[in-house]
């Protein structure tokens, strides 16, 4: 067992590990972090994709122990005070899910984008999420809820998915859909 | 939607027709879910099975005592050690009076009979404790031949999956309709053959599959937890297999990460851990692993498709012929034997013709089981008769999409009973297919397209052209009967009006991605008049949602949704009574409008609907002898498949120096009658394009000579990502159905059926120059620039073994 201590969406936990133990077994079995699912074996997917110390990582290929004295955001740690953040709004009002499984992967991975690149193109945002799946949606709307995303973080810190903003009503979709809150 | 139509749908009640954003993704875009996989309870034990590494094989000896000695191990089971606790596993379609139904036992006893057949399962304290001690297990297996070849597996001196059985053909089922094929074909100016392939495909739902059982060992009642479509279908199985009675077994469908048809089975899993918790009196979780699932979780299409097409040099046809071989694989699971029955009644399309015959085997082979994948027998249908309509236009030098007006049911002449026996209730060919032309910009492509034949362009342009319907939304019930399926097909819903004037609809559909829960709250709101936000849908939990049949066939709108608005039909006629009582005036004179009860002539005396709840809650004041209660159910037997259809273009560029083939655009117009959430149904649009796509391009389960999945992992099997997928260009028209009172139609599998032939048509298309007639799927760089060679060469593409 070895002595481990994370920063987990803001709280600090201290644990004996196996040194084997995957950190998204970590999350999920020792903290009850269930946010994070797993989607595969072989990090193809990208359903368990968290943040670790400011990289986007696939929490089923990283080791618990590799995280000890770091900080790691989960799909859990992104709302404040029930305010979702643009990203998380802008997968609702794109309709960017179906079953939901990937999403949370699918947010994190586009938060990593976003922070590199705050202004992608959609072949950009289809070459960053190439290493997340989805089986529902096509992605076609997960790309629309991507570039809404990065649309309402202009003026705001570049790649800061956390600013609260107003839930955006009455507009319409690419395909010229009305959508309403 | 055009603005008009949004003003109608406001005029008709506000609800239905609307883009409603879904009431499921608070909780998935926080993380506040509850997969199978997520739930914990105090002493819960984990399972981790043993598989065959060997496709067929005789199990001579299995000894799980060393696996005991690991640590954390609590226990560990062999197939016969469970074998008085486990019945075999059910198949409920017995497809013909002689079909061939082999023992499939949840863990096998004697013999294994596909790479992943389970053969121990070992039960621990931690999920890493189990699978360690798997390799504990000792196994001899004494190998048996595997049969992979369809073809050869009915030879007479073929290895046998099924010794006992005597034989690898597990039915024949025939169709005829009409004239004999034999006497078209001696009228017919055209006769054409092809051989048309559909690869086995993983249906790789994004969360894996879970389940957890939780006992009362004492009272003999048990929870199970599992990623399924199927929560009461499931109930009465496990309830058969296990020997648990049904009134002791609850089954919860908790939050379900995508299924396609997948998780419309009973797995041996499941009824293994049933079965080991009641051994322990324990609570168990299996959560199977992404390459597990490859091998231990059904397949789909697996068929060989000989198609024979009889028309005139005009392009009339008068006959069409098939003869299906379908893999069954190593065992007949829930509905295996009746995916390609299903597509059966579909081959004829949206075409006329004199003389249809279908003929289908079934055959083991020693691979995973196949069975339900989006769109089950139907997208296989719907490439054979796609593919074939276009050899036949480039036969007789007509375009394509000629070739199908000369031949499809006309608009006025619905409904019309197909030459398979379907009567399609509605459908407009002409206006989904003139609205796709004008926004694929077909005659600007077809310019194109020749131009850069012309000056021999090393990347050429193809355009695919796919017309279809499909018949969903299963399904009468007496149909069901006529096809020997086990079970009806209704569905059942309720609504509960709350003392608060809130609504809770009880529904028996079992959703896991589809949006039932907005859905169903936008019908009931309308019928009752009430907030949309004022409405709960609850289901998947056989005690809270008792009665169901599950979601499967794109038949949870048409049946379920129906069923609900019937039922809230029924709870406003009760309100209505309580309402005239109230106000003292005769039923006659209520009008309801708005979920307001109001007397005609008199607005002011009024009541509404919140109101007559809680006056029907208290029951001081109800009519003379009315139960007191608004709640009320509706089980739908449903009068008729429903048949959505529409029109799909493909325009690809096929680089015939490296075989990559790029989706330049795809258009699809569908039909899928009047929409209750259009938002919602673009999503299943663009969800059933990309698994249509990836049939096309990308997907296959690839065996070798032994038996082995190859492509046995996410690493190896090309689930497209958003880098390999094109945007779509998506639209409607609109034909309501006449066979529900929402006039909707199934929406789930069509992008599916549709676009795998729009493909890979495209792909023949653009090669056709180089005399290139058919492409294997997938059509990968591989094939393609193999096809494109071999034609140009005058020798066939190398000929693959029959799968």
């Amino acid at each position: 067992m070895t002595h481990i201590s994370v920063t987990v969406d803001g709280t600090v936990y201290e644990d004996e590990v196996e040194p084997r133990l995957l950190l998204v077994h970590y999350l999920r079995d020792r903290l009850g972090l269930t946010g994070t699912p797993v989607g595969c074996d072989t990090s193809n997917c990208g359903a368990c994709t968290v943040e670790l110390d400011g990289m986007s990582v696939k929490s089923c290929t990283v080791l618990a122990v590799q995280a000890d004295g770091g900080e790691v955001t989960t799909v859990q740690g992104l709302a404040r005070d029930g305010a979702w953040t643009p990203l998380q709004r802008a997968f609702h009002e794109r309709h960017a899910l179906q079953c939901g499984y990937c999403t949370p992967g699918m947010i994190m991975a586009a938060r990593d984008l976003l922070r590199e690149n705050p202004h992608p193109t959609s072949g950009e945002v289809r070459q960053a999420l190439e290493g997340n799946l989805c089986r529902c949606t096509g992605y076609q709307n997960i790309v629309r809820a991507v570039l809404a995303a990065a649309e309402e973080t202009t003026g705001e810190t570049a790649g800061q998915d956390s600013a609260a903003g107003d839930g955006a009503s009455g507009r319409r979709t690419a395909s010229g859909q009305e959508v309403t809150a | 939607m055009t603005d008009q139509a949004v003003h109608a749908a406001e005029e008709a009640g506000g609800e239905v027709g609307r883009a409603r954003l879904r009431k499921e993704d608070a909780r998935l875009i926080t993380g506040q879910t509850n997969w199978t996989d997520n739930i914990s309870v105090t002493g819960l034990l984990h399972l981790a099975f043993l598989r065959s590494p060997m496709a067929h094989a005789r199990i001579e000896r299995v000894d799980v005592s060393p696996a005991l000695e690991r640590p954390g191990v609590v226990a560990a089971f062999t197939g016969r050690d469970l074998a008085d606790a486990l019945g075999p596993l059910p198949c409920a379609w017995p497809v013909t009076e002689d079909m061939v139904l082999p023992d499939h036992p949840p863990l096998a006893v004697d013999e294994v009979r596909h790479a992943g057949d389970p053969v121990a399962v070992v039960v621990a304290r931690d999920r890493y404790a189990a699978a360690d001690a798997l390799e504990a297990i000792e196994v001899d297996y004494e190998p048996l031949p595997p049969v992979l070849d369809l073809e050869a597996a009915l030879a007479e001196d073929a290895p046998l999956v099924h010794a006992d059985k005597g034989t690898n053909r597990a039915y024949d089922w025939p169709l005829k309709a009409g004239e004999d094929f034999a006497a078209v074909r001696e009228r017919a100016d055209v006769v054409l053959e092809r051989r048309y392939v559909q690869q086995r495909l993983i249906p790789n739902a994004m969360e894996p599959r879970a389940v957890v059982v939780t006992p009362l060992a004492a009272s003999g009642e048990y929870t199970v937890y599992s990623a399924t479509q199927i929560p009461h279908i499931l109930r009465i199985m496990l309830s058969v297999v296990c020997g648990v009675p049904e009134q002791k077994l609850r089954v919860v469908a908790p939050d379900v990460g995508g299924g396609f048809g997948s998780k419309l089975q009973v797995y041996g899993e499941e009824a293994v851990a049933l079965a080991v918790a009641r051994r322990l009196g324990r609570p168990v979780k299996w959560t199977e692993s992404r390459s597990e699932g490859y091998l231990a979780t059904h397949h789909g299409r697996g068929m060989i498709q000989d198609v024979r097409i009889a028309a005139t040099r005009e392009g009339r046809l008068l006959g069409l012929k098939v003869d299906l071989l379908a893999d069954m694989g190593a065992y007949l699971m829930l509905v295996t034997p009746g995916i390609p029955i299903l597509g059966a009644f579909m081959y004829p399309a949206i075409y006329k013709m004199d003389s249809y015959e279908f003929a289908c085997t079934g055959v083991f082979t020693t691979r995973t089981p196949t069975d339900a994948y989006r769109g089950a027998g139907r997208p296989e249908a719907t490439f054979a008769i796609e593919r074939i309509m276009d050899e036949l236009a480039a036969e007789l030098g007509l375009d394509p999409v000629e070739v199908r007006r000369r031949n499809w049911i006309r608009h006025e002449e619905f409904p019309y009973t197909s030459i398979a026996g379907l009567t399609y209730d509605s459908g407009n060919y002409e206006a989904a297919t003139d609205k796709a032309l004008a926004l694929f910009g077909y005659d600007a492509l077809r310019a194109e397209q020749r131009e850069r034949n012309e000056r021999g362009d090393a990347v050429r342009l193809g355009i695919g052209v796919s017309t279809y319907t499909e018949m969903c939304g299963l399904a009468p019930s007496r149909v069901l009967r006529d096809l020997r399926y086990s079970a009806g097909g209704w569905e059942a819903a309720s609504i509960r009006m709350l003392p608060t004037g809130k609504v809770e609809v009880v529904t028996g559909t079992s959703p896991h991605g589809q949006g039932h829960v907005t859905c169903w709250s936008q019908i009931a709101a309308d019928v009752l008049g009430v907030p949309f936000e004022d409405v709960e849908v609850v289901h998947g939990d056989t005690l809270v949602a008792p009665q169901g049949m599950d979601t499967y066939g794109s038949r949870s709108l048409v049946v379920g949704g129906a069923a609900v608005h019937r039922a809230a039909e029924k709870v406003v006629d009760r309100a209505r009574k309580v309402a005239a009582h109230l106000l003292e005036a005769s039923e006659d004179d209520l009008e309801f409008k708005g979920g307001v009860f109001s007397v005609k002539g008199s607005p002011e005396a009024r009541r509404t609907i919140q109101e007559v709840a809680f006056e029907t809650f208290t029951s001081h004041d109800v009519p003379d002898g009315m139960e007191p209660t608004l709640n009320a159910g509706h089980v739908l037997d449903p009068e008729n498949f429903s048949y959505p259809h529409g029109t799909h273009l493909c325009a690809v560029e096929v680089d015939t120096e490296t075989g990559q083939t790029r989706i330049r655009s795809y258009v699809c117009v569908d039909d899928v009658g009047r929409v209750i959430n259009p938002m919602i149904v673009e999503g299943q649009v663009h969800g059933g394009l990309a698994q249509g796509i990836a049939q096309a391009l990308f997907e296959e389960a690839v065996y070798d000579a032994e038996g082995n999945l190859v492509s046995g992992t996410m690493a190896d099997y090309l689930v497209p990502s958003a880098a390999d997928l094109p945007e779509f260009t998506t639209d409607r028209t609109e034909t309501p159905a006449t066979s529900n009172p929402l006039g909707a139609k199934g929406v789930g599998e069509a992008g599916t059926i549709a676009s795998t032939p729009a493909v890979v048509n495209a792909i023949v298309d653009a090669l056709r120059p180089f005399g290139v007639t058919d492409v294997r799927m997938p059509c990968t760089p591989e094939r393609v620039w193999e096809a494109v060679r071999a034609a140009g060469s005058g020798r066939p593409a190398q000929k693959e073994a029959a799968q």
